[in-house]
């Protein structure tokens, strides 16, 4: 085990990556010499040299096209877009190539092996254009996984097991816990399964859903609500794509209640498909209606960012609402 | 046969390529290092207010810039970006425009906007992103923009200025105006699809727009010679079927006379053209960035004996349009006028909470509203975890 910061434990994982498997290249803006300019792939290119890793001209749409094009010849491109906000010039490479590769080719070509990695959400004070979390765009896409780690552990973990996924994966890494969060990782290669979900406190009350930087922000609220005697289950999705509906239903069927936070916008957000689905599986469960606690439907602001925030203490005024219906 | 490009198409009868590099645009250069022009070129016509004005203006933005750095280091503000080296690209350009010629700018570009006359106070506002921001406190600074001048609000996505100054200026044509939209952007963003897609489409339809790359040698840590292979930015222009100059951009008398060309040809022809400056930054990328992970000092070196400033002031000075010794108080009065502002603009209050709904649409939808609403309700119980807004609820 080693102290790691996450951008230490994505470094640890992507250097793992390619020593174990010469198809593995790493690519994206800045992401050469100088290693990504929050230094994600610090020190690659001095390891694996110029034609493993290297910088692209500044084209979002040319990197996710090239990694599609890599990948469809049968390589593991880990192409990186400098902000999660700057994925949308991407768009259309990635909805409707990336997703669909195999599916409409009847599997004979697919991009399985392809990780496109992004820094996103908010927390910096960088406005609208550094702040979003654009998650719920590329889940409504099928064909495309979407994972989010919440600490180095996962960050390696389910880092490694995007790159050896036989489907593509966007893998969105919450900036603002980059050198915030820290941790033990283990300095071995190991996997974190795709799809599941992580139950990290258990409780009997409610059950508490978050995933990314927001698990932090959750865990304040639910430290708030024990000390008046609630006890939460507090879940982390970590997999938003495919997501683990199982383990929220028995979560939900033991506490009877349930409050989803994300830091995206409300409407149309990722909670909106979470609420529907446990509301069909639990319905004679529930107790209270279930809860979302979201950015407001607005860009992310710059001067009352706290103000916009899905914080610990909109959280916990969830949690003692959907308590005390 | 439906191509009308065929009639123009030569042929020949041996397989020959055509090289990247059959096409070598050359610089412009008009004043040397000591302020004294180069043998057979012509220095544009300027006359001695409008020369001072340039000047005083990439003055002014230098001192602007060091001084914001240093708040940027003190914590005053959260984020900086300077144009040390480029001043003479952005303000040699906004002067040879009209003033209602339309500013598309990418974010580095504080000369232009400064000519057109944003005033200190405003760009302190936008910097301090406080209740009297022209964009209501909502942007990163350095993402100015004002409708008076003609300068369209800065967008922090790359290149999306470029179709759109495409767009802007066909409509400033289909409407009759006598007015050119320019579009500024670096040597980086024009790898963006956005750059290929502005290009084809104001050539396609005959748009009065200047394409203005300012070729500063980096996007972020990549050198040019990984952001694209062959002859720079200008060639591309003629790729897309219009005229194209390259000037060096630390010459102003250069970047002015080729910006005044331009626009006089768009206007006459109704035609996109585009400009390469060639400058260097000699700053870091932003205040965020480290240069000496990715250059040496010997090259920053090389480019500081390149300074746009000094050597326009010296061509000034010859032309007995500027006295040296009133140039150094002006400085040193501009530092403590920006230093005065700056304390003024931050003690300004930040914007309303009304502010975090408004604009997102001409009225807030119901679900706006309804969230404002209850965002309230929920900042009257917690007050002092909102300091910004607490006390100052209707
Ligand atoms: C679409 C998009 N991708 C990435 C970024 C992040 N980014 C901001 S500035 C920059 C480099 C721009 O370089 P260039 O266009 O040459 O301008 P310069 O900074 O050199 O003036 C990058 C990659 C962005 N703002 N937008």
């Amino acid at each position: 085990m080693a102290k790691m910061n996450m951008l230490q434990a994505i470094n640890n994982a992507l250097d793992l990556a390619m020593a174990k498997d010469d198809s593995v290249v790493c690519f994206g803006e800045d992401v050469g010499h100088f290693g990504g300019v929050f230094r994600a792939t610090s020190k690659l290119q001095e390891k694996y040299g110029k034609a493993r890793c290297f910088n692209t001209p500044l084209t979002e749409q040319g990197i996710a096209g090239f990694a599609n094009g890599m990948a469809a010849q049968g390589m593991k491109p880990v192409a990186e877009i400098q902000f999660a906000d700057y994925i949308f010039p991407a768009f259309d490479q990635i909805v409707n190539e990336t997703a669909k590769f195999r599916y409409r080719s009847g599997d004979e070509f697919n991009v399985g092996g392809l990780v496109l990695r992004s820094p996103y959400g908010g927390g910096i004070a960088g406005g609208h254009y550094h702040s979003q979390s654009p998650e719920a765009y590329f889940a409504h896409t099928p064909g495309l996984k979407v994972i989010i780690p919440r600490n180095p552990y996962q960050a390696k973990g389910l880092l490694l097991a995007s790159i050896a996924s036989p489907d593509p994966v966007i893998f969105f890494e919450p900036k603002k816990l980059y050198r915030a969060s820290t941790g033990e990782v283990p300095e071995e290669y190991y996997e974190i399964e795709l799809g599941k979900a992580e139950v990290t406190q258990q409780g009997k009350d409610i059950t508490v859903l978050a995933w990314g930087a927001q698990m932090e922000i959750v865990q304040k609220a639910v430290d708030m609500a024990a000390k008046e005697g609630i006890s939460c289950e507090v879940i982390d999705l970590r997999s938003i794509l495919p997501w683990d509906a199982e383990t929220v239903a028995q979560s939900v069927m033991k506490t009877g209640r349930l409050v989803i936070n994300h830091e995206a916008p409300l409407t149309g957000g990722f909670a909106g498909e979470i609420a529907a689905t446990i509301q069909k599986m639990c319905f004679l469960h529930l107790e209270s209606p279930i809860e979302r606690v979201c950015g407001l439907d607005t860009p992310y602001p710059l001067a009352l960012e706290k103000e916009y925030v899905a914080d610990h203490l909109k959280t916990y005024e969830a949690i003692k609402r959907a308590i005390n219906f | 046969m439906t191509n009308p490009n065929n009639a123009t198409i030569t042929t020949v009868h041996t397989a020959e390529f055509t090289a990247g590099d059959a096409l070598k645009i050359p610089t412009l250069r008009i004043l040397r290092d000591d302020g004294s022009l180069y043998d057979g070129a012509t220095e544009p016509e300027l006359d001695k207010t409008t020369a001072l004005k340039m000047y005083d203006t990439m003055v002014f933005v230098r001192v602007l810039d060091e001084r914001m750095l240093a708040a940027q280091r003190q914590g005053r503000i959260s984020f900086y970006m300077q144009c040390l080296g480029e001043e003479a690209t952005t303000v040699g350009s906004a002067a040879a425009l009209d003033d209602k010629d339309m500013i598309m700018a990418q974010y580095r570009e504080q000369g232009a906007l400064r000519y057109r006359g944003f005033s200190l106070e405003q760009f302190m506002n936008q910097l301090f992103s406080n209740e009297k921001d022209l964009g209501k406190g909502r942007q990163m600074p350095v993402h100015y923009g004002s409708k008076d001048i003609h300068y369209m609000t800065i967008s922090s996505p790359l290149g999306t200025q470029i179709p759109q100054a495409s767009g802007y200026a066909y409509a400033q044509k289909l409407r009759g105006l006598k007015n050119t939209t320019i579009c500024y952007f670096g040597e980086g963003a024009a790898s963006e699809g956005d750059f290929h897609a502005g290009l084809n489409m104001a050539a396609v339809h005959k748009a009065p727009v200047i394409f203005f790359c300012r070729n500063n040698g980096y996007a972020i840590s990549t050198p040019a010679n990984e952001q694209f292979v062959g002859d720079g930015i200008a060639s591309r222009g003629v790729g897309y079927g219009m005229k194209a100059i390259r000037v060096d951009g630390t010459d102003i008398l250069a970047v002015y006379q080729a910006t005044k060309m331009a626009r006089d040809y768009a206007l006459e022809h109704n035609e996109p053209i585009l400009i390469e400056a060639m400058a260097y930054r000699l700053g870091a990328h932003s205040s965020s960035d480290d240069p000496s992970g990715y250059r040496s000092k010997e090259e920053e070196e090389k480019w500081r004996h390149n300074d746009p400033i000094s050597r326009y002031r010296l061509w000034l000075i010859a032309k007995g349009w500027l006295n040296e010794a009133e140039d150094k108080s002006t400085i040193d009065a501009l530092r403590s006028e920006i230093l005065e502002a700056l304390k003024v603009a931050e003690k300004v209050a930040k914007p309303g909470i009304e502010h975090l709904i408004s604009d997102v649409y001409k009225e807030p939808i119901p679900a706006l509203q309804q969230q404002l609403d209850e965002l309230k309700a929920h900042i009257r119980k917690y007050p002092d975890a909102y300091p910004i807004t607490a006390g100052r609820l209707d």
